[in-house]
């Protein structure tokens, strides 16, 4: 009978979640974002699709944007948090200029401001529903972090979102280096995209990559990635297996 | 003499009377008992001259591994194996059982079993159980057709594919799939892709672990390489043994192994008919 009273009070106190008028579920989302560090600054990579539920919604969302002089932020999930998230960075980085002191907000304040609005609003029960890749270079120093939308953060050679942390990353522990060049880089993000888009059912072949290093902020035009349907297996699957499929 | 009244269930199938009482019992807050899951990553990929298999050899009792070295590619005919993810039980059973019935079949009819005589046992066998069989399998052999592989989910769907993952671990191994694989692989390319696919569920995957195991099947011969690769090996043995503390003056050593060390020189294969 000790189980029956622990459950029940627990539940009443919190009332029915239909009250609430936080974000319970996301509607337009973007799906992964893949970042590496390389040589000579950051690479990162992401599609440019948003999918409302079931339907590829809108093809043309770029979901990398450049932060200030130093940084670039790439988001999955919720677009509209997303696009309130760059709204208040906008507000961050206006004021950081209006000081005019010769300093500029690095990649390494941004994560820790990102950090701690994410994870503010998740103690509220009202949480950005995305999670976020956050790459820059200043002074030579390259940096790449991500934030989730619980407030979990860290900083690392390689990062990715959402079902890039499961096909990806793979991957990149087992081809990452730290002397990887541009062309490298390229090619590694393009292998890690192009596995997503063979099985992610949200991905779209429509992809960008950026590249941020000392010099500056660059989002290449989106491009198609490559892609082979030609195994033999596929042609005839069910050859000497009559009536399967 | 009275007739004892049994409630005997209905022939073939589930009992489903003791639902009500889970049911009841769940929302009262009791933890059901968790089945020993065999975690997971299971790989097959088809190479110019057959089938390879692959399994990591992990299984989990919900957060606790129970089994450092199991087998996860079990025997179905001297030309098919089949690798199993899900509740380990239910691999084995249903494996055991229709690699019982390719034996009766093989006898009955005088001939080598079929890749797709397996799937159709297998495949209608976890339909009529409605998924509540949970076994995913990787099923592949080289027949008088050729060589074939298939994935089976719970429900009873399957897949004819060139190469194919399941488990908790198929993510991470079908990423290395999706960008090495291609057609006309040699054996020896062939393996080492296998391993690299496994390895990475090993790694990447906290429910898969452990060893490597590797099948090889070709027309007319295979070769089960059990322990293939061991990447995970116990590196930090204490080679002092055991010590006293505080000067106690050792009067005698005497060490008795618990179990005598004995070579078995396997001669043909387990299982053979």
């Amino acid at each position: 009978m000790n189980m029956v009273d622990s459950a029940q009070p627990f539940k009443t106190l919190l009332g029915p979640e239909s009250d609430s008028q936080r974000t319970q579920y996301p509607y337009v989302t973007g799906t992964s974002v893949v970042g590496v560090k390389y040589k000579d600054g950051i690479l990162m990579a992401s599609d440019m699709g948003a999918s409302y539920g079931s339907t590829l919604r809108y093809k043309s969302v770029e979901r990398m944007k450049p932060i200030g002089k130093h940084s670039l932020l790439g988001a999955s999930g919720e677009i509209s948090d997303f696009q309130e998230i760059l709204h208040y960075l906008d507000e961050l980085i206006l004021y950081d200029n209006m000081w005019d002191d010769g300093n500029s907000l690095g990649p390494k304040e941004v994560h820790s401001y990102l950090t701690r609005v994410m994870y503010n609003r998740r103690n509220k029960f009202n949480p950005f529903w995305n999670s976020l890749v956050l790459g820059g270079v200043k002074n030579g120093q390259k940096y790449l972090g991500t934030v989730s939308m619980i407030g979990v953060h860290f900083e690392d050679s390689h990062v990715a979102t959402g079902f890039g942390n499961h096909l990806a990353r793979p991957i990149l522990r087992e081809e990452w280096n730290e002397n990887m060049s541009y062309e490298d880089g390229v090619k590694l993000l393009e292998k890690c995209m192009r596995v997503l888009l063979y099985r992610d059912r949200s991905a779209v072949n429509k992809i960008q990559i950026a590249k941020i290093t000392e010099e500056g902020v660059t989002i290449s035009r989106p491009y198609a990635l490559k892609t082979f349907w030609e195994f033999n297996a596929f042609k005839n699957p069910t050859v000497g297996a009559e009536g399967s499929w | 003499m009275s007739k004892l009244e049994f409630d005997v269930p209905a022939k073939g199938g589930f009992s489903f009377d003791l639902c009500k009482r889970n049911e009841m019992l769940m929302k009262k807050g009791v933890q059901p008992p968790s089945y020993r899951k065999t975690g997971t990553t299971i790989v097959g990929l088809i190479f110019q001259d057959g089938v390879i298999l692959g399994a990591d050899t992990r299984a989990t009792e919900g957060p606790i591994v129970c089994d450092k070295n199991c087998e996860k590619i079990h025997y179905m005919a001297p030309n098919i194996y089949c690798c199993g993810a899900g509740t380990a039980a239910d691999t084995e059973a249903v494996t055991d059982m229709v690699s019982s019935q390719l034996q009766l079949h093989r006898h009955h009819t005088g001939r080598e079993s079929r890749v797709i005589t397996a799937l159709t046992l297998l495949k209608s066998h976890l339909f009529n159980y409605q998924g509540y069989v949970q076994a995913a399998l990787v099923l592949g052999g080289v027949d008088v057709t050729g060589p074939h592989l298939h994935t089976i989910y719970p429900h009873g769907s399957t897949d004819t594919l060139p190469f194919a993952t399941m488990g908790s671990g198929s993510l991470a191994a079908m990423a290395v799939f999706e960008s090495k694989y291609h057609e006309g692989l040699t054996r020896d390319e062939g393996i080492k892709l296998v391993t690299e696919a496994i390895c990475s569920g090993i790694f990447n995957d906290l429910g898969s672990g452990s060893n490597v195991d590797v099948c090889v099947i070709t027309k007319g011969h295979k070769e089960y390489l059990r322990n293939h690769l061991l990447p995970n090996p116990r590196s930090y043995v204490s080679a002092k043994g055991f010590s006293f503390s505080k000067k106690t003056e050792v009067l005698l050593t005497k060490v008795t192994p618990l179990k005598e060390k004995v070579e078995i020189i396997q001669s043909g294969e387990a299982m053979e008919e």
